[in-house]
């Protein structure tokens, strides 16, 4: 296969990759800083990130499924993935390049894996996925009150972006997908009492507001930070540009640490 | 003392910093990407005409912080939180001789807080005693995120953190202060998690927890503790300047609080020197729920008053001036 398909193919793998916290493709965000295959298969990917200071955890999950994904692929032979300018970045890109896993690259602190934190954001985004459905199911049908999202179905909602997402979220975490499905349900799939429901729901649009904040904090910082990263960025999904643009970068970029 | 339409703020900057990030204060690498990230946090939320060049960044010293705040920026009174960040600093981050010289000269608008760290348990117990004695301390800081040789960081409900605690209660030191937001220690357990807050705040009930950056981003783990504990605080640092550049989430953020916690448990503060504290304030004068954010309350120029200031003040026992407060007492 030549260079530009194999490239084509490995962004496609990393469109897989998600940033766990904020619920979104890494490629979207702007953390892919460069693809490079050669023709004998071996493939070098380099990542980069908002801050120094992102969370080592995350990182490693993100450079990590990076790496499965590539590997994963038929015509891939020697996978490099390295992550750029961050504080663990040696240790990182040790660890990764021995396959030495969460525990093997970070040593002592590193008390667990990083499954059940991967399954708290899904569950995460799963909550956040809910309340942007039915957030636009009471929005769109004013005669709708909070207290009968208890009765509403995943056949009930509309076939929009919002709906889509909630199915892919559901999927992920094993819960129904079927049109009969009630659709305010808790991380295990059960209906919340009905009393509940307007607490609950609260709640969700809290968990909603804490992961699209963070998103914009992470992709403004990510384009501050390298500017030519906007480029890269796709706009988040469901979300309007905002007007008036975001701040220019007027300051010559400072010395990249390496 | 803000002033607009008629309504009169008294304002409470309620997290300021004197601190130190030149090259030859900065101890490795990490002193230099620490302060580089308060600058894109800088740079990513501040409007054009607020943008400091870095080299002032790096440090600005005491008379520009009093000119900023007092005379620029419409503060009647600030608290310094200072983060230590020993490992990444020689003479540390925030500058303590400093900034404490500054509250001696102006005590009517300057508060010191200080900060202390578990990990050196006894010897560090010892001193927190003589600190609170020369500070005069009402309050401290702490960074749970600081790195200390292999450790990345403690928690609340550590062992010693609780000693310390209890050595608070017994000095006055009413006001703790946590930095719960974007962070540096996290490895697996989670440094954003606030769950230890939870467990301080039910064992030290006369104790004030004031999360900075109101648990960003964890909105809603935090939302759910502070309905839960009284005692539970939110400061808007870095949360404060969304106002620009997100004004609809912004909006989310304070609709939240409002309704999770309520109007007196909210303080605002400009992050000093991450953001100045005048076009904040301004802005947040001037600002208002979209109308079609249907979900949340308008907010009221009397919840204003409070989160600008008079929250602040009741924690602290700042006295606010006649006619500057509202009618009904702002901390119950």
């Amino acid at each position: 296969m030549p260079a530009a398909p194999r490239e084509r193919s490995a962004r496609a793998a990393l469109d897989t990759v998600m940033d766990p916290e904020l619920d979104e493709p890494i490629t979207d965000l702007g953390f892919v800083r460069s693809v490079t295959v050669t023709p004998g298969g071996g493939i070098t990917v380099r990542l980069r990130l908002p801050t120094s200071f992102c969370s080592p955890n995350f990182a490693y999950l993100m450079a990590s499924d990076a790496k499965d994904a590539l590997t994963a692929l038929p015509w891939t032979r020697r996978v490099v993935v390295l992550l750029d300018d961050h504080h663990d970045s040696e240790l990182i890109n040790r660890g990764l390049a021995a396959d030495a896993g969460y525990r093997g690259t970070f040593g002592a602190e590193a008390e667990k894996d990083l499954e059940a934190l991967r399954l708290t954001f899904r569950r995460k985004a799963h909550t956040a996925a809910m309340e942007r459905a039915l957030t636009g199911l009471l929005r769109a049908n004013p005669d709708l009150t909070e207290e009968d999202l208890h009765g509403v179905v995943l056949g009930d909602l509309p076939g929009t972006a919002a709906t889509h997402a909630l199915l892919r979220r559901r999927a992920a975490l094993g819960l129904g997908v079927a049109p009969t499905d009630p659709a305010l349900v808790d991380e295990d799939g059960r209906r919340f009492p009905p009393g509940e429901i307007p607490l609950r729901l609260r709640f969700a649009r809290a968990v909603r507001v804490s992961i699209d904040g963070n998103a914009h904090f992470c992709r403004g910082l990510l384009r501050t930070r390298y500017p030519e990263s906007a480029a890269d960025q796709s706009p988040r999904a469901g979300e309007p540009v905002p007007a008036g643009g975001l701040l220019p970068v007027t300051v010559a970029p400072k010395e990249t640490v390496q | 003392m803000y002033s607009k339409d008629g309504e009169n703020y008294f304002i409470v900057d309620a997290h300021v910093a004197l601190w130190d990030a030149r090259p030859e204060n900065q101890l490795n690498i990490h002193g230099k990407q620490f302060i580089d990230c308060f600058y894109d946090y800088h740079r990513n939320l501040s409007p054009a005409s607020e943008l400091w060049p870095y080299e002032e960044y790096l440090y600005y010293g005491g008379e520009r912080l009093m000119k900023d705040l007092f005379v620029d920026g419409y503060v009647d009174h600030a608290i310094f939180q200072p983060a230590r960040l020993g490992a990444f600093y020689r003479n540390g981050f925030g500058q303590t001789e400093e900034a404490f010289a500054l509250t001696r000269r102006h005590p009517d608008k300057l508060t010191y807080n200080h900060s202390w760290d578990p990990r050196y348990e006894q010897k560090g117990l010892d001193r927190l005693r003589r600190d609170a004695e020369r500070f005069q301390l009402k309050g401290v800081k702490l960074y749970t995120a600081e790195w200390k040789g292999d450790s990345r960081g403690y928690k609340l409900d550590d062992p010693w953190t609780y000693r310390y605690l209890e050595v608070c209660q017994e000095l006055g030191i009413t006001n703790i202060h946590i930095h719960k937001g974007p962070t540096i220690r996290p490895l697996d357990r989670d440094a954003f998690d606030v769950a230890d807050v939870d467990k301080a705040a039910t064992r030290f009930p006369e104790l004030n927890f004031v999360v900075e950056h109101c648990g960003l981003p964890r909105l809603e783990d935090f939302c759910w503790i502070a309905t839960q504990e009284p005692n539970v605080h939110a400061g808007l640092a870095v949360a404060m300047p969304f106002i620009h550049s997100r004004p609809r989430y912004f909006a989310q953020i304070i609709g939240e609080l409002l309704y999770w916690l309520d109007e007196d448990r909210i303080q605002f503060s400009s992050d000093y020197a991450l953001w100045t504290p005048r076009w904040l304030v301004e802005r947040f004068v001037d600002f208002q729920i979209p109308a079609d954010m249907t979900e949340y309350e308008p907010i009221t120029v009397a919840q204003k008053k409070k989160i600008l200031g008079l929250n602040a003040a009741a924690l602290y026992g700042i006295e606010v001036p006649a006619g500057l407060g509202v009618a009904e007492p702002a901390v119950a």
